[in-house]
């Protein structure tokens, strides 16, 4: 009997390989290749004078120095635009390398090939650039005054701004009973994965090939992407996603500037390159997020029901906007989470800054968006003096509203309309698991030894698996061996398990028989890519699919083979037997066999497909309208968005003389539709909350006034260890998705969404005053302390 | 410029005695990596700080980035590859990991694995507390560390329950 394995905790299939040391990441790859480095700009904004590279000429071991000079034809254009926006009035991309400006430090500008990588930085040490350095523009505060330009061409800095109503906001925050406005600020931090990014490409001179390896969340945007700078068909360009140590969205952006520039210079050389980045080029060339300054007016009534909600915020896009303004456009539709005030205006401007480009991390513009929310479904619960869940309560939608439609456009350009969910029974699961209603006893306990606690919640709703589409494909080979593959790729979400889980179910195959493989353009070219907890519902639901088309060509052939009507059959543990009768039965290796009519017996299995053993000679050997091989293929597109949601709470201490914030309970209540695997799930909570604990007490990018970066190492850059994280307790609900035919909603990005807004309700909660600001280090919260204390 | 003068280093790796010339500056992260090619030592941060690139020197957890390997002659190295059985099987750090989800991307594990292998013959019976000590030293992007401290734990189950260790 084969086990079902969805819904199962099943280990995950590729653990033996990587606790072995046989993971193959980027820089695993490539050892003889040559080696890149860069030389990156030192300021935030000047103009390049002059790059003189005499010393560096004579070191033996160097192949060559490229500068922006050097570049040809579409590889000396500006970067593409990802996705415009009609919103995004002046969009600005970078250079491969830096024409003549910089506008942030580490904006590379010269690219040395070596022998090796050593070699190659002692190159780069050697060349001379002379600048003239302009003033650049830091934080949100400068770019809306906007003393000075990031690029002369854009008008206060501003490169896109919108306006969305549903409803007229402000003539009913006028009319509300009661009206409160507060104002949010939301610092920058980043994915920092373990692994940063890296590229390794190979130059066929014979066949005009190129065949590149990318540590990327896209291989078939960065084929695409590379085909089209290299002027080659995209046939003559493969990519392919190794092992890849972490995403979390940095590396879905593409094509990076080294993406297109290690595979031009791998065909110039007709030889083999790599890059392969380093913590400190991660820091200041890949991407940052999150940086966010909010206003917001609001109005309610006495039951704390929001009437209206307007809110006016500033984006900090950095100094390009390749990705466009995705997250400022997330955080505008997200924002709302599981309430529905009355009536609703958002407004925001994104503004260019000297600084590293902002592309989405885990979350994408939905923790400033759900802080803002929180901070006031807070205020307005302080403000009447009623608990915090209740006014949730009141302003939540209900399930028997869904699907519910909020009349505003989601990032994939559909309706925002939510599918299904229940936050009423959230919430209260929520409460119970937490001890919601006897806090006030602990707290008492707690003060009686001279201890302060806090308590704090927050709610969200994540809209997960964004189209447009994802494809798969299944074949079982003669041997029994299943092949499935998707091109979106996979950098820890365990695909290789779930999939084949998804495989086994629909197949009636065991789990050990189905290998899984993702984000090579070789064995599936059309795919988006992995990013919006997108992976599960988009790869899962079209794998499920085309492993439903091999199951109805197996049966039916397996009823020509047996002499049955296909609807008698079942598929059990590889063998298709007649339900009822077990004798009646053929292998499902077998089945792949006959499906391919051969000339040739290559082994003994094959001579059972050979042309004078099997076929009815009245018909052609594959009918007409068949195709041979035990195989299928299927895409799955969806109308729209699916919306997972969730809640968390958190009890924290805070110590009297240190202001540090220690974590006592971490509770967290979650529901994305059917779960295939509930182990992988709660994985990606952990890692979910740890960067959400990560963002509220910890990492921040440091950027002074002239643009340096002075946090760039993970010695500065306070990324928690395991003594900085609490032990997570997760609660599952599941609202099943009715968008998709599996039922399943996005995980990947949940567990971060609402770090900052819960702990900001905690800390408020535990010291009385209000938390504006996140994230809030010890020296910031005894700060505020000592001058609540003063203005007391 | 002249070519960089090669030194010669001499050293057992995973059991295998091995020589080999190398520039004075070669980390030893990278000796391994890319000219043992023995690429489950991984390179995260290069400034000492991750914990990726952990390896055992005669024992020892330490950090394969900040060593030059002409500076290790005569040691005993052991890296994740030499953690695995003789007979191929996971070695009990390494099945903890995996029966206990303790990773999701993998770039970090190797360095966590070599720790908590040399942390068990030191401390073979941790508390929940003494695992998260043990290695609150190295990074992890994906796990939140709950599932890495629950592999330590297992771990030391499996050692008491006599599984197979070869190391």
């Amino acid at each position: 009997m084969t086990t079902k394995s969805f819904g199962e905790p099943i280990l995950r299939k590729e653990d033996p390989r990587l606790v072995s040391g046989q993971g193959r990441y980027l820089d695993d790859l490539g050892h003889e290749a040559l080696a890149a480095a860069f030389l990156r700009s030192p300021h935030a904004s000047a103009r390049i004078l002059d790059i003189d590279v005499t010393d560096a000429l004579d070191v033996p071991g160097l192949i060559g120095i490229y500068t922006y000079e050097d570049l040809e034809g579409r590889v000396a254009e500006p970067l593409p635009l990802l996705i415009p926006h009609p919103a995004l009035l002046n969009g600005r991309t970078g250079y491969p390398l830096a024409n003549e400006f910089v506008r942030h430090v580490g904006e590379a500008i010269v690219m040395v090939i070596a022998e090796d990588r050593y070699i190659a930085e002692d190159v780069v040490e050697l060349i001379k650039v002379s600048y003239d350095v302009l003033q650049p523009v830091v934080g949100i505060q400068n770019a809306k005054a906007a003393h000075n330009a990031v690029h002369p061409s854009v008008p206060n800095n501003v490169s896109a701004h919108s306006v969305k109503e549903v409803g007229d906001a402000r003539a009913m925050i006028k009319a509300a009973p009661h009206k409160l406005s507060l104002d949010l600020f939301i610092e920058r931090s980043a994915c920092s994965p373990l692994e940063g990014k890296g590229v390794y490409a190979i130059w066929e001179e014979d066949s005009q090939e190129l065949r590149l390896w990318s540590s990327t969340q896209t291989s078939t945007g960065v084929r695409a992407a590379v085909a089209a700078k290299l002027d080659l068909p995209l046939q003559k360009v493969e990519c392919i996603a190794p092992d890849v140590g972490g995403g979390f969205g940095v590396k879905i952006m593409h094509p990076w500037p080294e993406e297109v520039l290690i595979p031009w210079a791998a065909r110039k050389l007709n030889r083999p390159v790599k890059w392969s980045e380093d913590r400190r080029e991660h820091f200041i060339s890949s991407a940052h997020e999150r940086a966010q300054e909010h206003h917001i007016e609001v109005g309610f009534d006495e039951e704390g029901r929001i009437l209206g909600l307007d809110v006016t915020f500033f984006h900090d896009n950095g100094a390009y906007t390749p990705y466009g303004i995705i997250i400022p456009l997330i955080t505008s539709t997200q924002l709302l989470g599981p309430y529905k005030p009355a009536s609703y205006r958002v407004e925001f401007t994104s503004l260019f800054t000297n600084t590293v480009l902002v592309i989405p991390y885990r979350g994408a513009g939905r923790p400033q968006g759900v802080f803002a929310m929180e901070r006031t479904v807070d205020a307005i619960a302080k403000y009447l003096r009623l608990d915090r869940t209740v006014v949730r309560e009141r302003n939540f939608i209900q399930p028997d509203e869904m699907p519910y439609d909020l009349g505003l456009i989601f990032q994939d350009g559909r309706p925002l309309e939510y599918d299904s969910g229940n936050f009423p029974a959230s919430m209260a699961m929520l409460k119970e698991m937490v001890g919601w209603d006897n806090f006030e006893t602990m707290r008492s306990e707690y003060a009686a030894q001279g201890r302060k606690i806090g308590i704090g919640v927050a709610c969200y709703v994540e809209g997960t698996g964004v189209g447009p589409y994802e494809g798969g494909f299944v074949q079982v080979e003669t041997s029994g061996r299943i092949n499935v593959a998707t091109g979106l790729t996979s950098q820890g979400q365990g695909h290789q398990t779930v999939f084949a889980q998804i495989v086994a179910d629909e197949l009636g195959v065991p789990i050990e028989d189905v290998f899984v493989t993702t984000g090579d353009t070789r064995r599936f070219p059309y795919a988006v890519g992995t990013f919006a907890s997108r992976a599960a519902v988009m790869s899962g639901n079209a794998i499920a699919l085309a492993a439903r088309q091999v199951r109805d060509k197996a049966l039916r052939l397996a009823g020509e083979a047996l002499e049955c009507d296909p609807h008698d059959l079942e598929i059990v543990d590889g063998i298709v037997r007649v339900k009822g009768d077990h004798t009646k039965s053929i292998a499902l290796k077998t089945v792949a066999v006959l499906s391919n009519p051969l000339r040739y017996a290559f082994d003994e299995s094959a001579k059972a497909a050979t042309q004078f053993a099997v076929g009815d000679t009245s018909k052609p050997p594959v009918p007409e309208d068949q195709e041979p091989g035990l195989e299928g293929k299927d895409y799955y597109s969806p109308m729209a968005s699916t919306f997972a949601n969730g809640m968390h709470a958190v009890i924290i201490e805070i110590l009297p003389d240190t202001a540090e914030v220690k974590i006592l309970r971490y509770v967290v209540v979650h529901d994305c539709g059917r779960v295939i695997n509930p182990m992988i799930v709660e994985g990606q909570i952990h890692g979910g909350v740890a960067q959400g604990v990560a963002g509220a007490l910890f990492e921040r990018m440091a950027y002074d006034e002239s643009g340096q970066l002075q946090n760039a190492s993970f010695m500065d850059f306070l990324m928690p260890y395991a003594t900085e994280i609490p032990t997570v307790e997760a609660g599952h609900l599941e609202t099943p998705s009715p968008l998709n035919p599996l039922g399943i909603k996005g995980a990947g990005e949940a567990g971060v969404i609402p770090g900052s807004a819960v702990f900001a309700s905690a800390i408020e909660d535990a010291e009385g005053f209000e938390i504006r600001r996140m994230p809030i280090s010890p020296s910031e919260l005894w700060e505020l302390r000592r001058t609540m204390k003063e203005n007391a | 410029m002249n070519p960089e003068e090669l030194f010669l280093v001499e050293l057992t790796v995973n059991g295998n005695p091995l020589s080999a010339r190398v520039p004075a500056r070669r980390l030893l992260s990278d000796f391994l990596r890319h000219d043992l090619r023995l690429t489950g030592t991984h390179v995260g941060c290069e400034h000492g700080v991750c914990g990726a690139c952990t390896i055992l020197l005669d024992g020892k957890p330490v950090r394969g980035c900040l060593i030059f390997a002409v500076s290790v002659s005569g040691s005993n190295v052991t890296t994740v590859e030499g953690l695995v059985n003789n007979d191929g099987s996971l070695g009990v750090v390494q099945r903890a990991f995996h029966e206990s989800h303790g990773l999701q991307c993998g770039f970090c594990t190797p360095g966590f694995i070599t720790t908590i292998h040399a942390f068990l013959k030191e401390n073979p019976h941790p508390t929940e507390e003494e695992a998260r000590e043990a290695i609150a030293g190295n990074l992890c992007r994906c796990t939140g560390y709950q599932n890495i401290i629950k592999s330590v734990l297992r771990a030391a189950e499996l050692i008491d329950s006599g599984v197979r260790d070869d190391h």
